[in-house]
């Protein structure tokens, strides 16, 4: 056979290495990749943070000119050599044959100009045309993408538009141009699971309706089982393992694909043993948080009810906005609550002076979400673990030093490191910093808000057993709130499910998951990606009948 | 937007109230004797002392501010001892020096001011955030080097050197353009334009500096950012993403920054006025605290306000306008 019978792959990238120059030394972030993608077929690029598969997305359509980074071997994209094309046809290449579909949604698009504007200069470029023409495609693509009442939503500025509207944005600016591959880089992950579902299931029917082939950067092997025909796992710059989805996350031949998939939390693996019923630490009646004045108040939390036994986990799981965090800082008291009752141990907390609160506050604690923002940076992480020590009242140098070391030592870090910056520990150590932080308090209660959402799964694993090991130990009581629902599922004695302020499910993981009775818990549930590709079709089929269900239901009333 | 406007001119008054109170404490704190400025050299203690009177300095400091307050929003009488002049609202008095009505010596000094501050801030947008743009575009190479030590030099060198060179260099020896004197708009546009054309480019060169560094440092900040990333993945050029996108986020701040020099020209330009021989208020605000004529320098420091408070609604607009996001209230 030769050359000219078997049509070019419409992405080849041969021995492909990026190198950045960071403090002085030469960091590779992608060393001697290959990869091909034929036109029509979706490959997804799994690897955790640090992996450089961002790197090689950026790569494909020339991304690192004049940053810098230098790139050598092979790029092609539909016949253009990325290194060795001039800038018209690098121009040409960007947007017109291959489209970049952001991660970040909200910063990804131009705050001053009006969504449809955005698309329509894209789309002149490209293929040129009148103002007048340009503006009409843009609001076809939008409609196209499932934006309601696209010619009026087309003039609206991007903070106008929700997370996953603005993330439909992005993509109907893909598909202005109709280009022959989508490279979409963590396309969902800023996103709530239900609207995660919608777009992939939208990238998915594009795809189906125009051909056009996908590369998809992701974290999530879920969402890549869900959208791929093939996976490209990576680590440290290099290709560990390649194959079609269904094969390699089914039988994968790699240890460290192994590693990464036995780490990603699962809703079909065995819940954690009960643990023995403790007294109960903590119960909330009818709480309840408004906020704002006069006629603008919004109610955050509404009327939740809980309790939180010492030694258990309960998991509080809701979609961005349910209130699950106004809940967490309430039930620490970061919060006054606005109305309902507080109880802990015996007594009546939601109500007291801070004054009052003070032989309290100690018992009670918090893990925050982003390890980054909730360390001072400009203090060692000993002096910021040494700090609820010292405001306990301990005056004896030597003991707070020592107890530092303990709890980082506890926690899994060289206590060694008591001067060190937080800038100086990655973000699953920055994490364990906050857990020791929280620790050095000696609490009976840890309120943990999303405190694994921004680490990668390996790293995910290790924090939470971390947590599960803390709590068998010390006997804690335990508030997980987060919004992955396998990741609650895996932590878990018993989970809230919050939407709108309200729990509108309680119960054990097995009753939640198991048998869960509100529709929403079905719709979060249905939603959260499968690592099983078959499974994720039937899944997906099952969701397109939904929608179909709701688009008639006003036809029928 | 209406309900914001009313609100913010209704702050306004409070700002100017209390600007009126602040002048007339530190007035009877500072030391000097206005009767006797305002009476001439030769003057004896009793004549002094009637001079007093009738100035009504012998009144106490509330009593004359209320006397204040009364001319600005009634009108008052005031006697210049051989006769009773009455003074309509807004009356800010009449100088302690020359017995003239404050008000209509503001009004009259106004157009000069206006014309100056208006002129030189046109000079400042122009070549402040033409410069700081074409360095942000630049960046790295020479002309960006040579653009930064030119604005710092600007930035470091004081009007009246400015001002000085200019007039030497175009005036004197070029002999280019006349040496300046003031002629208003009114009498002979191009007159006006042609005599202010010095000053303007003294004073809005001198501003410009600063316009070019915000333009710049904010116009590579809004580059940094991941929308930029965006229309340079889809094959925009680089000049329209700089001019279109990046520009429209360096806005703002200058907006913000010009509103506030504006309005503190109308007062704060004395330099300039002085050194090109423009009648405007910075010269009367410095004759009148010279002088310790009070009815004067509260008369320009009234005009100043309403100049940076009313300039400061504007740019609040203007930033509604030019950012959606932000919401008026």
């Amino acid at each position: 056979m030769t050359a000219s019978e078997t049509p070019a792959p419409l992405v080849d990238v041969r021995d492909l290495t990026v190198s950045f120059d960071r403090d002085g030394g030469s960091v590779r972030a992608v060393n001697g990749l290959s990869l091909t993608l034929a036109e029509g077929r979706a490959l997804a690029l799994v690897g955790e943070s640090g992996s450089g598969k961002s790197t090689v997305a950026g790569a494909l359509l020339g991304l690192h000119r004049g940053t810098g980074a230098r790139v050598t071997g092979t790029v092609r994209v539909g016949g253009v050599d990325v290194a060795a094309a001039g800038p018209a046809d690098l121009r040409r290449l960007r947007g017109g044959i291959a489209a970049m579909v952001f991660q970040d949604p909200l910063s990804s698009l131009d705050p001053y100009y009006a969504v449809g504007d955005q698309i329509a200069e894209v789309y002149r470029i490209h293929a040129g045309g009148t103002r007048k023409a340009a503006r009409a495609r843009a609001v076809d693509v939008l409609d196209r993408v499932g934006i309601p009442d696209a010619a009026r939503r087309s003039r609206s500025r991007p903070h106008e538009f929700s997370g996953g509207m603005r993330q439909r944005a992005l993509i109907a600016m893909a598909l202005a141009c109709a280009p022959r591959l989508l490279v979409a880089d963590e396309p969902t992950t800023a996103l709530d699971v239900t609207v995660q579902a919608q777009i992939l299931d939208l990238l998915h029917e594009l795809r189906r309706e125009t051909g056009t082939a996908l590369l998809l950067v992701t974290h999530d092997v879920g969402v890549a089982a869900e959208s791929a025909d093939e996976v490209l796992v990576m680590r440290d710059g290099r290709e560990v393992e390649r194959g079609p989805v269904a094969g390699l996350l089914g039988a994968p031949s790699e240890p460290y694909t192994r590693t990464l998939l036995s780490a990603v939390p699962r809703l079909d693996e065995p819940v954690r043993t009960p643990s023995e019923e403790g007294e109960v630490l903590l119960e909330a009646v009818g709480l309840r948080r408004e906020f704002g004045r006069g006629g603008r108040t919004v109610t955050a939390v509404d009327d939740v009810s809980l309790t939180v036994r010492a030694g258990e986990t309960l998991g509080v799981v809701g979609e961005s906005g349910s209130g699950k965090t106004t809940l967490g800082r309430m039930l620490v008291r970061l919060l006054d609550p606005t109305g309902g009752r507080l109880r802990y141990g015996g007594t009546e907390i939601g109500t007291l002076s801070e004054r009052e609160l003070r032989p309290h506050r100690r018992e009670l604690q918090m893990v925050f979400q982003d390890p980054v923002a909730s360390l001072n940076p400009r203090r060692s992480v000993g002096e910021s673990i040494a700090d609820p020590l010292r405001t306990a009242g301990e005056r004896d140098e030597k003991r707070v030093r020592d107890r530092v070391r303990e709890l980082l030592d506890r926690v899994g870090l060289d206590p060694d490191r008591y001067e060190a910056y937080p800038h100086e520990f990655s973000g699953g150590q920055r994490q364990r910093v906050g857990i020791a932080r929280a620790l050095a308090a000696e609490p009976r209660l840890i309120v943990c808000d999303e405190p694994v959402s921004a680490l990668d799964v390996t790293t995910q694993a290790q924090v939470t057993a971390l947590l599960a090991e803390l709590q068998a130990e010390l006997g804690l009581g335990l508030v997980f709130i987060a919004h992955d629902l396998a990741v609650v599922r895996r932590v878990s004695d018993r989970v809230a499910v919050m939407r709108g302020g309200r729990i509108v499910e309680q119960g054990t993981v097995e009753e939640v998951y198991g048998t869960p009775r509100d529709p929403y818990t079905r719709q979060l549930l249905a939603a959260v990606p499968s690592l099983d590709p078959a499974l994720a079709a039937v899944r997906r089929e099952r969701r397109r009948e939904q929608r179909e269900e709701r688009r008639q239901e006003p036809a029928l009333a | 937007m209406t309900r914001f406007v009313l609100k913010r001119l209704a702050g306004a008054a409070l700002v100017l109230l209390a600007l009126s109170v602040l002048v007339y404490g530190l007035f009877y704190l500072a030391p000097g004797d206005p009767a006797r400025l305002a009476c001439g050299e030769r003057c004896n203690p009793q004549q002094i002392a009637q001079v007093r009177e009738q100035l009504g300095l012998n009144e106490s400091v509330f009593a004359q501010y209320l006397h204040f307050l009364q001319g600005v929003f009634a009108g008052r009488d005031h006697s210049t001892g051989t006769s009773v002049v009455h003074c309509d609202a807004p009356c800010l008095g009449l100088s302690y020096q020359s017995d003239q009505q404050v008000t209509r010596l503001v009004l009259e000094r106004l157009p000069a001011t206006a014309s100056l501050a208006l002129g030189a801030m046109v000079v400042w947008l122009l070549v402040g955030v033409g410069t700081g743009l074409l360095s942000a575009l630049r960046r790295g190479g020479a002309t960006e080097r040579v653009l930064t030590v030119l604005t710092l030099a600007g930035t470091g060198t004081p009007v009246f050197i400015l001002g000085l060179l200019l007039l030497m260099a175009v005036c004197a020896h070029l002999q280019w353009l006349p040496f300046p004197s003031y002629v208003p708009l009114g009498e002979d546009p191009e007159q006006w334009a042609w005599n202010m054309l010095l000053p303007w480019i003294t004073l809005g060169f001198f501003e410009s500096a600063k316009y070019a560094r915000l333009t710049r440092s904010s116009t590579l900040e809004t580059l940094a950012e991941d929308h930029i990333r965006t229309f340079r993945a889809y094959g925009v050029g680089e000049r329209s993403v700089v001019t279109r996108h990046a520009l429209r986020g360096a806005v703002p701040p200058v907006i913000a920054i010009s509103a506030v020099d504006l309005g503190s020209m109308f007062g704060g330009a004395v330099l300039t006025e002085s050194l090109f021989g423009i009648p405007g208020l910075g010269k009367t605000l410095i004759d009148g605290v010279r002088q310790i004529d009070l009815p004067v320098v509260v008369g320009v420091v009234m005009v100043m306000g309403t100049a940076v408070v009313l300039a400061n609604v504007l740019a609040d607009l203007l930033y509604a306008a030019a950012d959606r996001r932000v919401v008026l209230t």
